[in-house]
């Protein structure tokens, strides 16, 4: 792998992917510590999510470096595959609600059901809630960061790229509390599903020793067909869910 | 005599993170879309196959993409149905 000139192709796509994915986790983990915060107190929301970046650091530290021992043919049909299968997992998401087919994630819908559970008053309750929020939004984070950046030799840069991510969202989050639903969720998680399987795709198939064409330029190729093909998926299934409405009539 | 709870042993508490480990790369990996992790699956498979072949690249090249986006839309089309 690697790119050409200064800035790597495969380098900026991946930090644009880590940077979407992670904006996309922290807001909604950022939906249960607010409503935590909000409902049961700052404290236990802090301490829950606290809880839960500690054990996803020490996590990252026991995890991460073995990577870097497997043979690396190996590591990139596990982790294209996992991209692979993760990215589709997403991008069949985001194309069925922008069709219509199924309900936006709706994060003030979210903060008013996590407000209502908390509203009991049981406080390990509360940074139950807030700990397992993180935690598992996190975890995927994490994954993402790993696979993305130990395949790509860019962990470095895979971070720094979540960290961002953390900070730029935490940060509108502390401005706008309770405004989160103005992030476009679902447009940044087609992005993000489209960018997941073009990575999937490449380092799958560099595993399995498909030459691409243009090496990493591929990466940019994959991701205009993937994008074209959720477009065109959106359209029609968009256009069969009127017809249906019509003939139902 | 009442039987007494005994505490969980080292061999339980195992156990149950094994099973909730692998609950959550079933959820993770799989869930309620396995035509999706089946589809990827083939697509590296085929991919792998036709790479086989060294005289010939664009065979794996096209093969691999193509069968990712058929997965996509045929489970995308499920997903409209339910």
């Amino acid at each position: 792998m690697g790119g050409h000139g200064i800035v790597h192709t495969d380098n900026l796509v991946l930090v644009v992917a880590v940077f979407l994915a992670c904006a996309v986790e922290m807001v909604e983990a950022l939906t249960i510590v607010i409503a935590v915060g909000v409902t049961a107190g700052w404290r236990r929301a802090m301490a829950g999510a606290a809880g839960a970046l500690v054990v996803l650091a020490a996590l990252v530290a026991a995890v991460g470096p073995e990577l870097t021992h497997i043979p690396l043919s190996a590591l990139r049909i596990v982790i294209g595959g996992v991209l692979l299968v993760f990215g589709l997992q997403w991008l069949r998401k985001a194309v069925l609600r922008a069709a219509g087919v199924l309900a936006k994630h709706d994060e003030d819908a979210i903060y008013q059901r996590n407000v209502e559970e908390l509203s009991s008053g049981d406080e390990r309750a509360a940074v139950l809630v807030a700990f397992k929020g993180t935690f598992l939004e996190g975890l995927e984070v994490v994954i993402i960061v790993l696979t993305l950046g130990t395949t790509g030799h860019a962990l470095e840069l895979a971070t720094f790229a979540a960290l961002a991510a953390v900070v730029v969202v935490g940060a509108v989050g502390a401005l706008v509390a309770r405004q989160l639903s103005g992030v476009p969720e679902n447009a940044m998680k087609m992005t993000v599903g489209i960018m997941l399987v073009s990575f999937g795709t490449f380092w799958s198939g560099e595993g399995v020793h498909v030459h691409w064409p243009g090496s990493d330029v591929a990466i940019v190729v994959l991701a205009a067909l993937y994008a074209a093909v959720a477009a065109g998926l959106v359209r029609l299934l968009r256009a069969r869910r009127v017809a249906v409405g019509a003939a139902g009539a | 005599m009442p039987e007494t709870a005994r505490p969980a042993g080292p061999s339980a508490t195992v156990r149950r993170w094994l099973v909730a480990f692998g609950r959550f790369w079933w959820d993770f990996l799989i869930g309620d879309t396995p035509g999706l992790t089946l589809g990827a699956v083939l697509a590296v498979a085929a991919a792998a196959a036709l790479a086989l072949d060294h005289s010939a690249r664009w065979p794996a090249v096209v093969a691999l993409p193509l069968v990712v986006v058929l997965a996509l839309a045929a489970s995308a089309r499920q997903g409209a149905r339910r």
